[in-house]
Order: C-alpha cells, then sequence, then structure tokens
C-alpha cells in the first residue's frame, strides 16, 4: 500500500486559490470553521485552544473566528483586521483562503485578498437578501478580475429553507451581473451553521440538485485562469554561473506571465528591442523544450543581447504595449491621500520607474458604482480612475487581458510605503 | 497540447518560491538563509538550489547555534552546505551568554529558544543582513497566518504586526531604510503535509532523527523530551527506551518526540496526514502562553 503512494492523489492535485469577504455576521466564519472542520483540517489542539480561550472569553460556543483572528489586538477587539490565510485539502485539490473582512474601511484587504484569488466566495444572508455589501463585495471580484464567483446564500435554515426566497435573491444578483461583468458566476443555497451544502448535500433542500460547496470548489476549472495567448517574460534576475562547465551561461530567470515559450522562438527583448531566438530553457536543474505561464524557469538566447531586470521577453508576433503614459484604475492603501502632481515609484512586473500622478478622472462609490466626477480626494480604502506619466516607457497589457502585465503598485520614495495598487485599463 | 497541460500543487508552490528566491536576490544586497537543519530550511535549501540553477547560490547559509542540538543535524548541516558549494555561517548563542549580551534562563523548563533571537538580530546587525530567509510556514501558528512574504523589521528587529505592507498579486516590495531589513519567507504557502509530500517527490535527503528510532527519554506534560547532559528532569521524569521519531526539529530542550515507527519517507506522509494534532502542539515553546509566537515574533524572532 505504501509503494504505490506515488500513484495516488497527491502527486495530480491541483491547487485553488479562494477570497472570502464578509462580516462576522453574514457567518462567513462560521462558513470557513465549517469547511475546516468537516475537511478535518481543523487539528485538536487548535480545537482545544480555541474551546478553552471560547470559555474563558465567556462565550457559550466554540467561537471559530478565534482561528482565523490569529493576532492578539484582533482576538481583544473580535475583529479581523488583516488578511488571513488558512489552508486545507481534499484529495483533488489544495486550497488557499485569503479571508478577508468585509467592512468598507477593509476595502484595501479585500482588494490585497482578491489580487491573487481564482474563486471568492461572497455571502449573502437569506433573511436580508442583496445588500450594499454583496454588491460591494461582487464590484471588488469584478474590478480585480476573479475569474470565478460563488454567491453562498447562507442561513438557509433561518427562511425555512425556501426554495423561492433563494430563487428570488439568485434572481436579484443575476440583474447586477451584466453590470458587474462577472464571468462565471454560481449560486448555492447553504446553511454555514448546520452544514448544509457545504460539505453534504442538504436533507432539507431536496429541491436543489446542483454541487455542494466543497464540489464546486473542488470542479471550479482553474488551468485556464492564466492568459494562454499572449507569451510574456519578465526579466528578474540574471544567472552567470562563472564556472569551467558553464562558462558562457547567460540566463535570464523569471516566471512565465502569459502564455508559453518554445526553444526556437523568435523573440524580441523589450525595451531595446533587439531580436534573437531562444536557445535553451532550463527548469528543475534540467532542459526543457517549453515554459508554460506561471512556471518558474530561466532563459538563455542564441545572441549576446543586452538585458536585465525590468526588461521583458516576447514573442516578435505578439508584443505589449509600450508607453509612458497610462489610464488606472487604483485602490489606495495609506492614510495619507493620493496626490495629484505627487510623484511614487510604479512597481510593475520586475520593473521600476518613477511616476507623477497627471490626472484624478473621478472616485468610484464602490457601493453603488457610480462615478464621482466631482470627489477628487482619495484617502485611504477608496478607489479611483487616474492618469498617471512615467519616466519611462513600461511594457504593459491591460488587466482585462492579464492580471500579471497589467498591474503595478505604487511606492512612496520617502518611506518606503505601498500606497497603493493600480490595474491598467 | 496547451490544454493538457496541468500545474499541480506541488510545483505551484515550487515556481512560487522559486520566484520569491530570484526576488530576494534582485532586491537585496546581503540576503542569507536561516538554515536549522530542520525539513523546512532543507526544503528552502533546495529550492534556491534551483532557482540559481546551474550557478551557485548567491546567499550564505547561517545557523544560529543555541548549543543544545541533535548531534545528527550538526552533521547534515555541513554536509549539505559542502555539497550545494554555499557558505556556512554559525553564529554560537554561548557567544552572546559569555559576551553578557543574553542571560541564561533558570530553572526546570529553561530553553535557550528565546536568547536566539539576540544572538540573531547581532549577527544581522554585524553581516549587514538585509533580508533574511527563513523557513516559516503560515499554517503553523496563528501569528504567522498573517505574516507576509517579504516582511518589513525596523531599526531594532522588530515586527509591527498591524502596520504590514500590502502584498498585491506577486508585486513584492523590498525597499527600506538603512539599518532595517527583511524576513522573507519563501515556503509561506506550504502546510507541514506538503513539506514532506515534496521532500518525497524530490528524493531530498533529511537528517536521519525524522525517521524512527530507540531514544532515552522521558515525559513532560504529556510531551516526549530527549535525555542529554544538560537536559534537567523533575522527579517523576524517569528515562524510557521508547521508538520515537521528530516531527520538526529545533532546539533539544523543548522539541518534543514523536512515538512513531515510521521507517521510510513514505510512512512519514501517511503519518502526518493522518495526524490530529499541529507539529507545533509538541513545542514547548509555544505552550509558554496563547500568544506566545506573537509576541516573540514582534521581538524578532524567526
Amino acid at each position: 500500500m505504501v509503494k504505490n503512494y506515488e500513484d495516488t492523489a497527491y502527486v495530480n492535485m491541483d491547487l485553488l486559490r479562494f477570497t472570502t469577504a464578509g462580516s462576522v455576521d453574514d457567518g462567513k466564519s462560521t462558513l470557513i470553521g465549517r469547511l475546516l472542520y468537516d475537511s478535518k483540517s481543523i487539528f485538536e489542539d487548535q480545537l482545544d485552544a480555541i474551546t478553552l480561550a471560547s470559555k474563558r472569553r465567556g462565550e457559550e460556543h466554540i467561537n471559530l473566528s478565534l482561528l482565523t483572528d490569529g493576532l492578539k489586538a484582533e482576538r481583544e477587539q473580535g475583529i479581523t483586521i488583516d488578511v488571513a490565510y488558512r489552508y486545507f485539502s481534499t484529495p483533488k485539490r489544495k486550497f488557499i483562503i485569503a479571508d478577508t473582512p468585509g467592512h468598507i474601511q477593509y476595502t484595501r484587504n479585500m482588494v490585497t485578498g482578491a489580487s491573487t484569488a481564482n474563486l471568492a466566495l461572497i455571502l449573502v444572508d437569506a433573511r436580508n437578501g442583496v445588500l450594499e455589501q454583496t454588491i460591494r463585495h461582487a464590484y471588488i471580484a469584478s474590478l480585480l478580475r476573479i475569474p470565478h464567483i460563488i454567491f453562498c446564500i447562507n442561513k438557509m435554515d433561518l427562511v425555512d429553507y425556501k426554495e423561492e426566497r433563494y430563487l428570488e435573491i439568485c434572481a436579484h444578483i443575476q440583474e447586477l451581473v451584466p453590470k458587474l461583468a462577472l464571468p462565471d458566476v454560481n449560486f448555492i443555497p447553504v446553511s454555514a451553521l448546520l452544514g448544509d451544502n457545504i460539505i453534504h448535500k442538504s436533507k432539507s433542500m431536496t429541491w436543489y440538485h446542483g454541487e455542494t460547496l466543497l464540489e464546486r470548489l473542488e470542479n471550479t476549472p482553474v488551468q485556464k485562469d492564466h492568459n494562454q495567448t499572449d507569451a510574456r517574460f519578465p526579466v528578474q534576475y540574471i544567472i552567470r554561473p562563472h564556472s569551467t562547465e558553464f562558462h558562457d551561461y547567460r540566463g535570464y530567470a523569471g516566471r512565465v506571465a502569459g502564455g508559453f515559450f518554445k526553444t526556437g522562438d523568435a523573440v524580441i527583448a523589450m525595451a531595446s528591442g533587439l531580436k534573437s531566438k531562444i536557445k535553451t530553457i532550463e527548469k528543475d536543474r534540467t532542459t526543457v523544450a517549453i515554459a508554460h505561464a506561471s512556471e518558474s524557469v530561466a532563459i538563455t538566447l542564441e545572441d549576446d543581447i543586452d538585458i536585465s531586470r525590468g526588461d521583458m521577453i516576447v514573442k516578435c508576433e505578439n508584443v505589449p504595449n509600450t508607453n509612458n503614459e497610462t489610464d488606472a484604475i487604483i485602490c489606495w492603501f495609506n492614510v495619507r491621500p493620493l496626490q495629484l502632481s505627487g510623484k511614487y515609484l510604479l512597481k510593475h512586473t520586475t520593473h521600476d520607474v518613477k511616476c507623477i500622478i497627471k490626472e484624478i478622472q473621478y472616485k468610484i462609490n464602490i457601493n453603488s458604482m457610480e462615478q464621482l466626477t466631482s470627489d477628487k480626494h482619495i484617502g485611504m480604502n477608496d478607489i479611483a480612475r487616474i492618469r498617471i506619466k512615467t519616466t519611462k516607457p513600461i511594457f504593459y497589457d491591460s488587466y482585462l487581458t492579464n492580471r500579471i502585465t497589467g498591474s503595478f503598485i505604487l511606492i512612496d520614495e520617502a518611506t518606503n510605503e505601498t500606497m497603493g495598487a493600480g490595474m491598467i485599463q | 497540447m496547451m490544454n493538457e497541460f496541468k500545474i499541480t500543487h506541488l510545483k505551484e508552490l515550487e515556481n512560487e518560491a522559486i520566484y520569491i528566491f530570484r526576488e530576494i536576490a534582485a532586491q537585496f544586497e546581503r540576503p542569507t538563509i536561516l538554515f536549522s537543519g530542520g525539513k523546512d530550511s532543507i526544503v528552502l535549501v533546495h529550492l534556491a538550489v534551483k532557482a540559481f540553477y546551474p550557478a551557485n547560490i548567491p546567499m550564505p547559509l547561517m545557523h544560529i547555534d543555541t548549543g543544545h542540538n541533535f548531534i545528527e543535524t550538526l552533521d547534515f548541516r555541513d554536509e549539505l552546505a559542502k555539497k550545494i558549494n554555499a557558505q556556512l555561517i554559525v553564529k554560537l548563542v554561548q557567544d552572546s551568554i559569555d559576551k553578557g549580551r543574553a542571560v541564561e534562563e533558570k530553572g526546570i523548563n529553561a530553553s535557550r529558544n528565546i536568547l536566539q533571537t539576540i544572538t540573531l538580530l547581532d549577527a544581522i546587525e554585524e553581516l549587514k543582513i538585509d533580508a533574511a530567509i527563513g523557513g516559516g510556514r503560515r499554517d503553523e501558528e496563528k501569528a504567522r497566518a498573517k505574516e507576509r512574504f517579504f516582511s518589513h523589521r525596523d531599526e531594532f528587529g522588530q515586527w509591527d504586526p498591524k502596520n504590514q505592507r500590502p502584498e498585491l498579486w506577486n508585486i513584492f516590495n523590498g525597499k527600506k531604510n538603512l539599518g532595517e531589513h527583511f524576513r522573507v519567507f519563501p515556503i509561506s504557502n506550504w502546510t507541514e503535509l506538503d513539506i514532506w509530500q515534496y521532500i518525497m517527490l524530490e528524493k531530498i535527503d533529511i537528517p536521519s532523527i525524522y525517521y524512527t528510532h530507540k531514544r532515552e527519554v522521558f515525559n513532560r506534560s504529556g510531551v516526549w523530551l530527549a535525555n542529554a547532559p544538560f537536559m534537567e528532569r523533575k522527579d517523576g521524569e524517569n528515562i524510557e527506551i521508547k521508538d520515537v521519531r521528530c516531527r520538526t526539529i529545533g532546539d533539544i530542550t523543548c522539541t518534543g518526540l514523536t512515538l512513531s515507527v515510521a521507517e521510510t519517507i513514505e510512512d512519514i506522509v501517511i503519518e502526518v496526514a493522518a495526524s490530529r494534532t499541529t507539529e507545533r502542539g509538541s513545542r514547548y515553546d509555544d505552550k509558554r502562553s496563547e500568544t506566545a509566537m506573537e509576541d516573540r515574533k514582534k521581538e524578532g524572532y524567526f
């Protein structure tokens, strides 16, 4: 049995990253607790520790939020301040949950959690239906281009498991879908507290024939979430061994940010514009014929051309945009507001470049998705559309076509803080 | 062909960690891998070797040595450094004690675990290390669940968990002022089981004490501790010989041993997959208080 272990699931398991947004009232912690507990991902000593802590706090039930709220301040105040990462797996898949607080003052945390997610889980209280915060969470998922969304209509037990109520809420959300440009939307009626349709099919909702939450999480396809067509290779680092065996070796190390590269491909190096062909691709201490999106490899070229960190290797027939002025949607993270005409360091793929804020076009009301053209004060947690000018051109795709080559952060050079995150339009 | 390509969870984690290593090499001047000889730091080194192949890894390994080690890990450490052509720096907690920088704990539960922080911070200052790369994982402990890949430390080496830089996509901000440094955790997203599966898949060598062996042990509050010359025992803590293995390796004074007959890496993977307690559940250093890890991390612990 032991000998066959390699043939079993784990060598074929893949990875899904998902984000959950919501407040304690939505039952979000209960839902995550339920997923972890029912998939046997909570350990006895963790359970003992939170059982004790709950008792000490005089709480009647085991407070599952204590599992995710790890910092002392969070436990004292009973709130989630930061993004917490949780892990669980089934024989099919490993899951990484970015658990974020859903309150408006934590928009920046939601954006952070959403930036790496393949899927967003949005909780709707069946009693309340679609609220302002439902729209806010869906809007952020749409803005960050999370490829898959699941709306969990929770607390079905409190509306007597009525199908009419579930359908009414789904219809309401469906109305919003075109406006939000959400790609793949799913609905599941659940009770996180009682475990209905989380891992086990609900006996109280026989009218529901769809998948349980865990089944949906396991079956959501993730292979195509990366851009598959536009080959992009931002150069991170130059590998030069200076050894006898690899005397003239000059490898460009990086992670494929879109499409794929093969040996012999005709490529062009941005910014120089010089052309060459791919000589070898190194991965895993060996030479391979192809490098796919998301793989960390090293590439060598036929010709000795000048390439350094911040440059991008692309295929000759498919080049990114090159410009020193661009429009972006930005989410602001810092208490010091965005400065019109302010100068920041812009970090885009592996490229650092100085920039200036040319124009603040409008602020977005994230509860109603309205554009506020008269409000140009962009403070912490605000989202706005701006125009940026960089000192040197950047090579980019729109965020819509590539989440890696279409995103950047802004850094304050005086404090080194990350001030905001941008998505190129 | 494109449609058939699928990245497994271990390869995805590997690609991510290699990406982080290359960012470290590109963004910092004096990065150093904190190497304990434990499984997480062994995997860390394995990933670093892959990241910079065919060149040698462009950073030294550093061991903060409490002097209270399982001897097997020290031999392993020296051999590994030699095998991959890496520079090995060893800093002794004993030196910090001799210089009066650190004061030895007293009593039955005395451990040099906390003293390591002093030696580590002194080494970071002395060697002007700007990125100390650790094998910390977010699944290990609740305070670690909020840790960033690139974790900023002020000039006192302290962590401010409430004021961390947001980390989005795969963009990492390693900017800092003089005297400050970063802790970087390339395997943040790995779980204990991922580590073991990866060791099995990649056939990575690990110290023998991870496998079952007979050892003199005694039981303290339900935790099996190894008998060693500097270990004080209370009345009633009698030496027994048991089949044990290490689930984690730390300072011998606070590393609990697991009763186990796991002889092979496959046995270990099956044992870990079936385990109902976390690996830190047997670590005495975490049992001191509910926020023991957060408190130590704020001060500059690993």
